[in-house]
């Protein structure tokens, strides 16, 4: 059967994108945090989407969650009331469906399991996803953010780097880009030879040049030297990156591994560089875990976030046991320790882990992040993820389970770079030129495959499914949307974003905090009820329109005054009202909601008859204006709404993507109490 | 005994003063009555001038001829000095070592109850000789008083102490009384017992007790358990003991924090403080709040409940009031709770960081509603350093009728009246502050709490960089408001040229 949603669809069109059309009616979806009753409403499955639209007919709020986000689907025990049904998403949005009759519900689960496991690419959402931009357009956001632009920019080629074409046409590394930096003294003979005796041939190759003096981190993998092996082109292209540095006489060589692990993978003939057969390098462990110890620190602390009014030790104690925030602090130690090897000794770093794309990417742009203020723009960050981990061969696809594929190569490592860069941004409040709202976004869309960007393991698996032709290019609609990802506290001129950022020598271990933005970002009542970032942002956008209007004051008084001098008489035009309103009141639209806080007394009501009293009332407008985010869901073209609001509401651009439609008045209250 | 008399060594030369984040300074070092002063005694240096009273614990150590004095102070700050010469290093230790509410007169000369002011504020209907009676029937005197009065349903707070209601269930009519000439016809009321049931029971052997509802049929009774006391202190020790460590890794800085239970009695609180919020704006309810003595908890539960229900309390001078009011008017035994801190080794036993929970619950509101307060974390941090250690005599003292007797009205300053200087307040006024009338309810989900750093990890990491962007945020505010002063005279400016215009047209 098909159906089609009334009065809300923002893009009627998007429904012949159906299958079939699964609908089911009164479906209640719980809400964690109120301990309210549950929203009634009608579930949708589209070819893209699960769509539930509430029936209360003043909001019909609706959620919207794309098939690539779902993570776990998990059919719960039958109750009285219904079926329950559990959707575990990957941008860490959590929804519990119950849904009447058991045949119904199995229905679903048996449809969304099919649904969040495409099998090939072409079923991604990305390639039926139609922003309605011309081909020039899009063409044109594919050539926002240019490799070769950035190499340039480092100051490369020079003296002691060059382009090196020895992998054209993937002929010596298929997870490697075509075009890559080498030093100048590395013939082809010393890479091709380099490659054979590392993994995958991932051979050493250029990440960063730090042209203040000569500096570079490079990357590659393992080498496979099992107990005795060894490589001369392999121990002649290290030396030939210790030469394009002619200030130092030796280089770090850091196995992001933990020790025991890297000695693990000797006997299986790979393993580590031997100090007594490279001349002039330092060896050096950092360790870091593997992909299945994150995966699985993951897990453990989203089942903490998940826990029903925990107690605070419940909480402290999870997070410390999840270990997560001491992987977090690895990645940063092992970050910091080349930047400083770099930035205050001047010597080049060559970074490896095993296949040099999980650890190895996440070292090497925390450290590109911390030496190069560059990183830390809007613009320079998408330069930072293109280069180190889509050109470089970050297996996205199989990371993040884009198509259905081994759950064991599932785990969160570019989440754990994007933490990285947020718990920077606690630390460093005005050196990035972006805020966390683009962090957010940016993981949400690793996940939901509405772009191009992120799909396949490697560049050359993108090349030949022609991603450029057939996609539109994540980074061209944050571009777009710019002033949305702004930090209003950054400053070009500002002492904070010039130079390398220098964290405390000294361990500071409660430097890392828990990241609720992220993990509990959509249980709403437990964030600031009003954002800074997005009041001072108001206030600039004001500034600026101030600016202009005093400009224009002063042109025309001028002009006046002439006038007058000539005793000329000119009527003179009357002036315009003002069009600013000022901020005042308005942020009193994110004021919450009473809360249940009544947890022990029984008799106490959960709901009380006040509710729709003037500070709730206030609340909704902002809100549900806004839920329509354009890249929630689908619908992204939708900007020109979000134009309309006035745009000095300080709580204006609160919603992440996928925040899907709207929230009620009530969707914040919190549970202040345990029974 | 003036404390000058104390002083054996009033100067000392070439002492190395050690502190976070500053260089090593050699100088002089001088002792007076309430200051201890060092000084490089060279132009354009800073000195450092530290109350004697700010001194928390003093470590002495010896190594040749050159002595070391670790000063630990009451605001969690570690300095240290070397000092030449042995003897002069042993003395400087030994020196500082040390409506329908009426106002009610009945406790004019603090007879009635000690720890409560001159005036309070009690149901119409209820008269003095009744007070007189409900005193007795409740620990340390404190009958139910009025704290807070809701004008958007009338609805209001009352605290008091415990009941002394003693094994036997003794009552007194006119204490059933007194609260139900609060309550509206029909209307139920809530007691909110920040003790946990347990708590309460067992204190009915030592005299004490809690409402029985038998007697008290119109009131629903709550328990909740914050916790007092030694327990407080020892969770303010491993705290600052956790933050101080250094050498620990990520996990086991988490365990320590967790430990240390500071967050979890802030949750407490807050939790407790949001209950009674809920019962007053949307169940319509009055409440009574008591603990034991109703000096601590019950304090922090009614101050915090007006801090989320009355946005005047979120202004500067509306807090000084609260302060005032809910605080030292109250009777909280300053004196007592905040005679040392995190770092003195000495057990004594009325020590409790009772008001430092409470500035930290504020904070934690703060940080959720960062539009909403008029003054910002640096003016809490500066209310936290004068409860332990002041040069104003506003925190001294325990309650009212000790203030008195040391006639502090004539002998020292008020706190307020140099905070209140415009060029005090500018360091305490919050850029981001727009009035908002409305309850607001923080969260108190863990994931919603934090480390209060600004107090914390104050002297453990600079804040160079949290400064910075504080300043960006003012000069942000700052300039727009500038710029629309401008554009304001501008246009003035504009109207009445044309104005002028319109009338050498007009004949």
């Amino acid at each position: 059967m098909v159906f089609s949603l009334r009065k809300h669809s923002p893009q009627p069109e998007k429904y012949t994108l159906l299958l079939e059309g699964v609908k089911v009616e009164n479906v209640r979806l719980v809400d964690r945090i109120s301990s309210k009753k549950a929203a009634l409403g009608t579930l949708y499955l589209t070819a893209t989407h699960v769509i539930f639209v509430e029936n209360a007919p003043d909001t019909r709020k609706e959620t919207w969650i794309l098939h690539s986000q779902i993570s776990t689907i998990e059919k719960q025990a039958t109750a009285a009331t219904g079926c329950p049904l559990l959707i575990r998403c990957k941008n860490f949005q959590l929804l519990q469906l119950i849904i009447p009759q058991e045949r119904d519900c199995h229905d679903v689960y048996i449809s969304l399991i099919r649904l969040a496991r495409p099998v090939k690419y072409e079923e991604l959402y990305c390639f039926s996803f139609n922003p309605k931009l011309d081909k020039e357009e899009r063409e044109q956001g594919w050539m926002l953010i240019d490799l070769s632009e950035e190499y340039k920019r480092m100051g490369l080629p020079n003296n002691y780097w060059q382009l090196s074409d020895v992998n054209r046409d993937y002929r010596v590394c298929d997870s490697y880009p075509t075009e890559l930096y080498v030093p100048k003294s590395a013939t082809a003979h010393i890479i091709v030879g380099s490659s054979k005796f590392r993994s995958r041939r991932r051979f050493p190759a250029l990440s960063y040049y730090y042209r203040d003096n000569h500096a570079s981190i490079c990357r590659s993998s393992q080498p496979l030297s099992g107990f005795s092996a060894r490589c001369l082109e392999d121990e002649q292209m290290l030396q030939a990156i210790r030469k394009a540095n002619p200030g130092s006489d030796f280089i770090y060589v850091v196995d992001t591994r933990p020790k025991l692990n890297a000695m693990a993978n000797r006997a299986a003939g790979k393993g580590y560089e031997n100090e007594d057969n490279y001349s002039n390098i330092k060896f050096q462990f950092i360790g870091i875990e593997n992909i299945h110890v994150m995966r699985n620190s993951l897990q453990k602390m989203l089942e903490v976030c998940e826990l029903k009014s925990p107690s605070m030790s419940d909480f402290l104690w999870g997070l410390e046991n999840s270990g997560w925030l001491r992987h977090i602090k690895a990645i940063m130690d092992a970050g910091i320790f080349i930047a400083k090897a770099v930035s205050e000794e001047g010597v080049s770093v060559l970074v490896h882990c095993s296949d040099g794309w999980d650890r190895t990417a996440q070292v090497c742009s925390v450290a590109s992040l911390l030496l190069d203020p560059h990183y830390r723009t809007l613009k320079g960050f998408m330069v930072l993820i293109e280069k180190d981990w889509i050109s470089f061969g970050h297996k996205f696809n199989h990371r993040y389970g884009n198509l259905d594929g081994d759950p064991k190569e599932i785990s969160p490592v570019i989440d754990q770079f994007i933490e990285c860069v947020w718990q920077l941004m606690e630390q460093f409040p005005c050196a990035f030129e972006f805020n966390e709202r683009f962090l957010i976004h940016i993981q949400h869309h690793i996940y939901s495959c509405q772009f191009g960007n992120f799909l396949c393991n490697s560049q050359k698996e993108r090349q030949e499914l022609k991603i450029q032709e057939r996609t539109y290019s994540l980074w061209a609609h944050l571009w777009k949307n710019r002033a949305d990802y702004m930090n209003p506290l950054f400053r070009d001129d500002h002492s904070q974003t010039r130079g390398t950022l220098r964290l405390p020598t000294t361990p500071c271990n409660f430097l890392y905090k828990f990241w609720s933005g992220m993990y509990n970002r959509f249980e709403k009542g437990l964030q600031p009820r009003q954002s800074v970032t997005d009041y001072l942002m108001a206030v600039k956008e004001e500034t600026q329109q101030l600016e202009e209007e005093r400009e224009a004051l002063e042109e025309r008084l001028e002009k006046i005054q002439k006038v007058q001098l000539n005793h000329t008489k000119v009527k003179a035009k009357q002036s315009e009202p003002s069009k600013h309103s000022g901020f005042s009141t308005s942020d009193n639209s994110t004021a919450n909601t009473p809360q249940d806080y009544s947890g022990n007394m029984k008799s106490f009501p959960s709901r009380s008859p006040s509710q729709g009293d003037e500070d709730s009332a206030l609340i909704l407008t902002q809100d549900n204006l806004k839920s329509s985010d354009p890249d929630l869901s689908a619908n992204s073209d939708q900007e020109s709404g979000v134009e309309d609001l006035s745009c000095r509401s300080p709580s204006g651009g609160e919603c992440a993507p996928s925040e899907d439609s709207g929230k009620d008045r009530d969707s914040d209250e919190a549970v202040f109490l345990t029974a | 005994m003036e404390f000058a008399e104390l002083i054996k060594t009033p100067r000392v030369d070439n002492v190395v003063l050690h502190r976070p984040f500053y260089p090593a300074v050699e100088g002089t070092l001088c002792l007076t009555g309430h200051h201890l002063i060092l000084s490089s005694r060279q132009d354009n240096t800073e000195e450092l001038w530290l109350l004697h009273s700010n001194i928390d614990a003093i470590d002495k150590r010896f190594v040749g001829p050159l002595g070391t004095i670790i000063i630990k102070c009451k605001d969690f700050r570690i300095i240290q000095l070397d000092i030449p010469g042995m003897e002069e290093c042993l003395n400087i230790a030994s020196s500082i070592e040390t409506s329908e509410w009426r106002l009610s007169y009945v406790n004019k000369e603090f007879a009635v109850c000690p720890s409560y002011p001159p005036i309070v504020i009690v149901p119409k209907s209820i008269d003095d000789e009744a007070l007189r009676k409900v005193a007795t029937f409740r620990h340390g005197g404190r009958f139910p008083v009025l704290s807070y009065y809701h004008k958007k349903n009338g609805m209001v707070i009352m605290r008091s102490g415990q009941p002394l209601t003693g094994t036997n269930g003794r009552r007194c009519k006119e204490d059933e009384k007194l609260i139900n000439a609060t309550l509206r016809a029909g209307k139920r009321g809530y007691i909110i017992d920040t003790r946990s049931l347990n708590v309460a029971q067992q204190a009915r052997a030592k005299g004490g007790g809690f409402e029985q509802e038998a007697h008290y049929p119109q009131w629903r009774r709550i328990h909740k358990s914050i916790e007092r006391y030694h327990i407080l202190q020892e969770s303010l020790i491993k705290l600052v003991e956790a933050c101080n460590d250094q050498t620990h890794n990520m996990d086991r800085w988490l365990s320590k924090l967790e430990a240390s239970n500071w967050l979890t009695h802030i949750k407490e609180i807050l939790t407790t403080a949001c209950l009674a919020a809920q019962c007053i704006d949307r169940e319509g309810a009055s409440i009574l709040i008591h603990g034991t003595e109703g000096t601590d908890s019950t304090l922090q539960v009614t101050s915090l409940a007006q801090i989320i229900l009355e946005p005047r309390s979120r202004t500067i001078r509306g807090f000084e009031a609260l302060i005032e009011r809910e605080w030292l008017q109250a009777g909280h035994p300053f004196q007592q709770r905040c005679a040392q801190s995190a770092y003195c080794n000495s057990k004594q036993k009325w020590e409790s960081p009772v008001f430092l929970l409470f500035l930290d619950c504020v904070w934690q509101i703060l940080r959720q509603f960062p539009c909403s307060f008029e003054f910002n974390e640096n003016f809490l941090i500066m209310l936290f350093e004068h409860a332990y250690a002041s040069q104003f005599g506003t925190f001294l003292g325990n309650n009212e009728s000790e203030r008195c007797k040391l006639k502090l009205q004539q002998k020292t300053m008020s706190l307020w009246s140099w905070v209140n200087r415009p060029s005090e307040l500018s360091k305490f006024t919050n850029p981001l502050f727009e009035a908002n009338n409305l309850v607001i309810w923080p969260s108190v989900a863990p994931q919603s709490l934090q480390l209060w750093e600004g107090i914390f990890l104050r002297w453990n990491r600079s804040s160079k960089y949290l400064d910075e962007a504080y300043e960006e945020m003012v000069n942000i505010i700052e300039y727009n408001k500038e710029l629309q002063a401008k554009v304001n005279i501008l246009r003035r400016q504009l109207a009445e040229l044309e104005t002028e215009d319109e009338m050498q047209e007009s004949p």
